[in-house]
């Protein structure tokens, strides 16, 4: 299956192991991805607060482009959330607002270029994933099941909200992630807060506030002893991982959830190298969570992974605690 | 005492105000915002993950919108303490855009230079910097220059991150940029000046 890709700057840098991790497995999903040439930033949540047209018409640029390089494939798929909602959204409004597409082109003019709306479609990898390749194919891909891992399935909030196209069955519960995670062995932890937010920019304007909301992500994953939290956005990661050592060092707490991205736990079922799937680059080690799954931590091999600390239960938050029979 | 006819015509100038403002922030944003059918029933401000620490809820800012007080929705920390998050947005029972609103209200806020807080705007303002500079995001330098001006204080406690990003490869001391930088320029500079004329 063929597609036009969209990286984006976070996938680049900050979310180095999504990128690195995708491209270990796309031959296994028999994917080949076509980066769109010479794409640009798309403006993340900052370019639109400042300018409106402008901030559509950065985004049309790469849309433009891609309707040049389509040759065949018109589906640009994008990993990161914020990209894919802000491609997405150029090409709706853009659909619904004549005023506005015809603004976009005039501006595209000036660079030689022109983008029909409606001639590109925008998804994103999990959607790519879940719906073109299919639980059943990711299940026969398996060679090393998850067997044993607790796993903490988080959707973050672009990918499924607005959802202007209608590709989720729930922008608030949905639950195909967790189908795919247990297809590949792990055992799904229930998890609430599934598509709450993880902070957003908030760590640079308003760090408490980012981090009341880390910390319930990370408590609500914790509560539910998951081993490892797992995400489809690049922001989240970061801020999750990240910004949990500083959450930790403001409210005092010891959460230890390792972050990481749904391509390199797939990369791991599908028996690939950790190193190849930039694994330990995490701020929050991965290592014991990749232990119960078999693999030695990758930065210490000699030493054996340390049991992972569990919070006392006198130190925990003024919680109800889990109902009976919902942990193991 | 206030006679009828001048208390008609208060009524009659206040309501061509909260409907001029009301239009105004529509005007200036993509689709159908919905606005105006706000029933005030608080569910934007009850869903929202920042609403603790805004100054006024949405629904707020849209009774205020309609009363015609600009000058405090533009002043409110509300539209820059949102995280794009869109849940009051599939929630709204009335289907109105929030989100987009409030990109509205960022902007408006800037250009009446009536925010109170400058963490915000100037975040932004360098993001965008450094993509028209570039054509890419530049996380170092958004990361230093942000920082320094607004929390210089934070600045040692944050080296350790700093560092980790550095060396665990996820950061670059340069930015990358796009070949097509001057394309890019020219198409948002045509942009700018017919956004000026709208």
């Amino acid at each position: 299956m063929r597609y036009l890709f969209y990286p984006g700057c976070s996938m680049q840098r900050t979310a180095r192991p999504y990128l690195d991790s995708l491209h270990a497995i796309q031959e296994t999903l028999e994917l080949e991805l076509e980066e769109v040439h010479d794409w640009n930033c798309c403006g993340a949540t900052e370019y639109m607060s400042i300018y409106r047209l402008p901030a559509f018409a950065l985004i049309g640029r790469n849309l433009a482009l891609a309707q040049q390089q389509a040759n065949g494939s018109s589906t640009v798929m994008a990993a990161c959330s914020a990209c894919y909602l802000n491609l997405s959204k150029t090409d709706h409004y853009m659909r619904e607002d004549s005023q506005l597409s015809q603004d976009v082109n005039t501006a595209l003019q000036a660079g030689g270029l022109r983008y029909d709306p409606g001639t590109i479609a925008v998804r994103h990898l999990l959607d790519v994933i879940l719906n073109d390749i299919g639980v059943e194919r990711i299940r026969e891909l398996v060679t090393r099941p998850l067997t044993g891992l607790r796993v903490a399935a988080y959707y973050g909030c672009m990918i499924v909200r607005p959802d202007l196209e209608h590709r989720w069955e729930n922008p608030e519960y949905p639950t195909a992630l967790e189908g795919l995670m247990t297809a590949l062995g792990a055992e799904v932890v229930d998890f609430p807060l599934k598509t709450h937010c993880c902070g957003g920019h908030m760590t640079q304007i308003s760090p408490e506030t980012a981090y009341e909301l880390i910390r319930r992500l990370v408590h609500g994953a914790a509560l539910y002893e998951a081993d490892v939290l797992v995400t489809v956005c690049p922001m989240c990661q970061l801020n999750l991982d990240a910004y949990q050592v500083e959450m930790n060092k403001h409210f005092k707490t010891d959460y230890e959830i390792p972050i990481l991205f749904v391509t390199q736990l797939m990369g791991l079922a599908f028996g690939k190298d950790p190193d190849e799937l930039g694994l330990g680059r995490e701020f929050v080690d991965s290592g014991p969570a990749l232990a119960k799954i078999g693999l030695a931590a990758l930065d210490d091999e000699q030493a054996p992974p340390s049991p992972r600390k569990k919070r006392k239960k006198e130190e925990g938050l003024p919680m109800p605690p889990p109902m009976e029979g919902e942990l193991r | 005492m206030v006679n009828g006819s001048d208390l008609a015509l208060e009524v009659e100038l206040l309501e061509a105000e909260e409907l001029n403002l009301v239009a105004l922030v529509e005007a200036q944003t993509p689709g159908d915002t919905r606005l105006a059918m706000c029933i005030q029933c608080g569910t934007c401000g009850g869903s929202c993950p920042s609403g603790p620490d805004m100054d006024h809820t949405p629904r707020q800012i849209f009774a205020m919108l309609r009363a015609g007080f600009k000058d405090d929705v533009l002043r409110s920390n509300t539209p820059w303490y949102c995280v794009s998050c869109y849940l009051c947005t599939v929630r709204c029972p009335q289907e109105i855009r929030i989100t987009d609103l409030m990109y509205t209200l960022k902007r408006m806020s800037v250009e009446a230079g009536l925010y109170e807080d400058s963490t915000a705007p100037d975040l932004s303002g360098t993001f965008v910097d450094y993509v028209e500079r570039y054509g890419r995001s530049f996380e170092f330098g958004l990361a230093t220059r942000h920082n320094l001006r607004h929390r210089p204080l934070s600045m040692p406690s944050m080296v350790p991150m700093g560092f980790g990003m550095l060396t665990k490869g996820r950061m670059d001391l340069t930015p990358h940029q796009i070949e097509g930088l001057d394309q890019l320029r020219s198409i948002l500079r045509r942009a700018k000046e017919l956004e000026a004329v709208q």
